[in-house]
């Protein structure tokens, strides 16, 4: 994509795996794609396609019994060192670093976010002490105004409020706050305005895109909501049972969509435009088992253009349709002979 | 706030008040009274006793009255601070209880000492390192724990002790400080006795918390807070002290108010075992022989103190819970 610059984060081939008795369940198999400076990345799929497992997997908090089991994740530092974030111990001081001052996490839910018995100065106030290195009245004092910059009115008495007190808008932004509070230099924000009513979403959506103006910050926005991708993303990658089956600019997913997965999410946004008292079309089927997965790709059971004796057979590698747009789907493979591309490509474009 | 803690005040009252009603109608239900219980100890040793003579003890007692004047009598005596006579032992209750409460007090402290202090870091552990190892060993050591009765555990800590260490076990003191007055030497000789004796009554028990820990634990380890608290970069095991075992803590200090009666309680066996001098045996043998008053006195005592003890944790609840707090207001 944005060959001039290097990303400052890449993901490649990255596959989280939760081993339970019942199974594995491969929550992630084999995620690839980068996140450029500055830029805001949108992750968008149905629920339970990967989205935040491939999240909590960058930031090495994924829950037992979750693990990387392949791939890489590379975070280009400040000091433009790399540093391959699966080869650090989880708890490990550097891994801890990073966690705050070079990526900050939004959740979902802010309520449960926050712990229910601990104000939210507190939680701010220990990101800010662990990482910068400054004693409790200067913490204290920086997310002050942090809670200011993300638009939280009177913050030196919001600060000693628990999280229950505060409206379900203030509450997201007290979180960007805490996530913000160490200055990193990637977000994740993960289903951020889920949980919040329309007017709300806008709000916390407009401030997202304003800090990122402000600090420069590259944004990896996951959400299931494409008109959130339309207004936010710069790129976007959509993700199908922990794989990515498109990925490219904004305009060309949009407008030029490839992958019939990707097609079919589209063709299933209702339009002010579309005619009235027409049923919505939907994707047929739902989503396989985790279980259960078909082999092959894994949308050929649902697949309107599913090739019998290819599809179902062998799972289709990530490839270039054009400068740009990348898919992974055999109706753009021209040899889709037997057995290939059972191995993911190593890049895209 | 301050009605919040006024309305639980007079519930406690008035609960404590439905306390003593109860206690003396319990106490009353079995047929008969002490006198007639009297009588028949007195006839299994050859000792007559007139219908005459059980008339002036029914009289010299108060036992001839109804119910309810016999009620406000003896509530009328506990204003007053006095809490009648232990019949049997023809001394004032007071008397009789006096010390073998407060050592009660102490062993049930001991005992939730050593609960607490073996059950929540073992239970931390066990829910931190779920289907480890550990996790398994200490499971089952703690559903051995539980299944052992207390009174049986006292016997075979009493019997190893004696045979492989040649110690006697019973008893919170020994034989010859037992009637001491109170001075160091004496309290040196308690503390000697107490571990164990806190061992045989807690381990039940230790077992429970064990459990309760675990789950509670597990429950809050799941929440999002604390993926956002891992996600700030604080290192593992302040992330979980912090929070989720912060917020674990709760349902054990809601328990802490009927912790006690419930160790005095349960322990009667075990004490009468290992002949501890407290108020359990003391509260069985008034209920044998219907001693009204003494009976109805511990059963109150322990009924205030598990009124206090909530009341106690309810305060500590709200202190710690601003949740709790912050509804009331």
């Amino acid at each position: 994509m944005q060959s001039e610059q290097k990303p400052l984060l890449s993901v490649r081939n990255l596959k989280t795996y939760f081993f339970q008795d019942e199974g594995t369940v491969k929550a992630v198999d084999g995620a690839t794609f980068d996140v450029y400076p500055g830029k805001t990345l949108g992750i968008v799929g149905e629920s339970g396609c990967g989205k935040s497992v491939t999240a909590q997997s960058i930031l090495r908090i994924v829950d037992q019994p979750g693990r990387i089991v392949d791939g890489e994740i590379v975070l280009r530092g400040a000091d433009g060192n790399d540093v391959e974030l699966t080869r650090l111990h989880p708890d490990s001081r550097e891994m801890r670093d990073i966690r705050g001052t070079e990526i900050g996490l939004v959740f979902q839910e802010p309520m449960t976010s926050f712990s229910p018995v601990h104000t939210v100065g507190n939680q701010i106030v220990e990101a800010i002490r662990l990482h910068c290195g400054v004693n409790e009245r200067e913490a204290r004092i920086k997310a002050v105004e942090t809670l200011r910059q993300v638009g939280i009115p009177k913050p030196e008495r919001r600060i000693d409020e628990y999280a229950f007190e505060l409206s379900g808008g203030l509450r997201q932004r007290a979180m960007i706050a805490v996530a913000l509070s160490c200055n990193p230099r990637l977000l994740i924000a993960d289903e951020p305005t889920t949980a919040l009513d329309v007017t709300t979403q806008a709000q916390i959506l407009d401030l997202l895109r304003q800090l990122q103006e402000q600090r420069g910050m590259a944004i990896m926005l996951i959400t299931h909501n494409l008109g959130v991708i339309a207004e936010m993303a710069d790129d976007v990658v959509v993700m199908y049972l922990g794989r990515v089956v498109e990925q490219g600019p904004v305009d060309a997913i949009f407008h030029s969509p490839q992958h019939p997965y990707t097609r079919a999410l589209l063709r299933s946004i209702p339009s002010i435009e579309s005619t009235p008292r027409v049923e919505l079309p939907t994707i047929s089927g739902s989503i396989p088992h985790p279980y259960n997965r078909p082999s092959g790709c894994p949308f050929y059971p649902r697949c309107p253009e599913f090739i019998p004796g290819t599809c179902d057979q062998a799972e289709p590698a990530l490839r270039a349709v054009s400068e740009q747009q990348s898919v992974s789907c055999f109706l753009y493979q021209s040899q889709v002979s037997q057995g290939q591309g059972t191995k993911p490509s190593e890049g895209m474009a | 706030m301050i009605a919040y803690i006024i309305r639980r005040l007079i519930l406690a009252i008035l609960t404590i008040w439905a306390i003593t009603v109860l206690s003396f109608v319990i106490i009353q239900l079995p047929p008969g009274d002490y006198v007639t219980s009297y009588i028949a100890s007195m006839s299994a040793s050859g000792i007559g006793v007139t219908e005459a003579e059980a008339q002036a003890l029914r009289i010299q007692y108060g036992l001839d009255q109804p119910i309810y004047v016999q009620y406000l009598k003896w509530m009328g005596m506990i204003a007053q601070g006095r809490f009648g006579m232990a019949i049997e032992w023809g001394r004032p209750v007071m008397d009789v209880i006096g010390d073998r409460l407060t050592l009660t007090i102490v062993i049930s402290v001991a005992a939730i000492v050593f609960t607490w202090a073996l059950a929540l870091p073992i239970g931390i552990y066990s829910a931190v390192r779920r289907y480890s190892i550990g996790d398994y060993i200490a499971t089952l050591i703690g559903f051995i724990g539980l299944a052992i009765p207390g009174f049986m555990l006292a016997l075979i800590v009493m019997y190893v002790g004696f045979k492989y260490f040649n110690a006697s076990i019973g008893g919170l003191f020994s034989a010859e400080m037992a009637d001491a007055p109170w001075n160091w030497a004496k309290f040196v000789d308690l503390l000697k006795h107490l571990p164990v004796v806190a061992i045989v009554l807690g381990i039940g028990g230790t077992a429970q918390m064990i459990r309760i820990m675990r789950s509670n634990l597990l429950d809050e380890l799941r929440k999002p807070y604390v993926m956002t608290a891992r996600a700030r970069g604080l290192s593992e095991a302040r992330v979980i002290m912090k929070y989720p075992v912060r917020v674990a803590l709760n349902p054990f200090i809601s328990t802490l108010g009927y912790l006690f009666p419930y160790v005095v309680s349960g322990s009667i066996i075990v004490s009468m075992v290992l002949s501890l001098p407290t108020v359990g045996p003391l509260l069985l043998k008034a209920l044998i022989a219907q001693d009204l008053f003494l009976a109805g006195t511990i059963v109150l005592m322990l009924g205030v103190m598990t009124v206090v003890g909530t009341f106690i944790s309810d305060l500590l609840l709200m202190w710690i819970d601003p949740r709790i707090r912050f509804e009331k207001q």
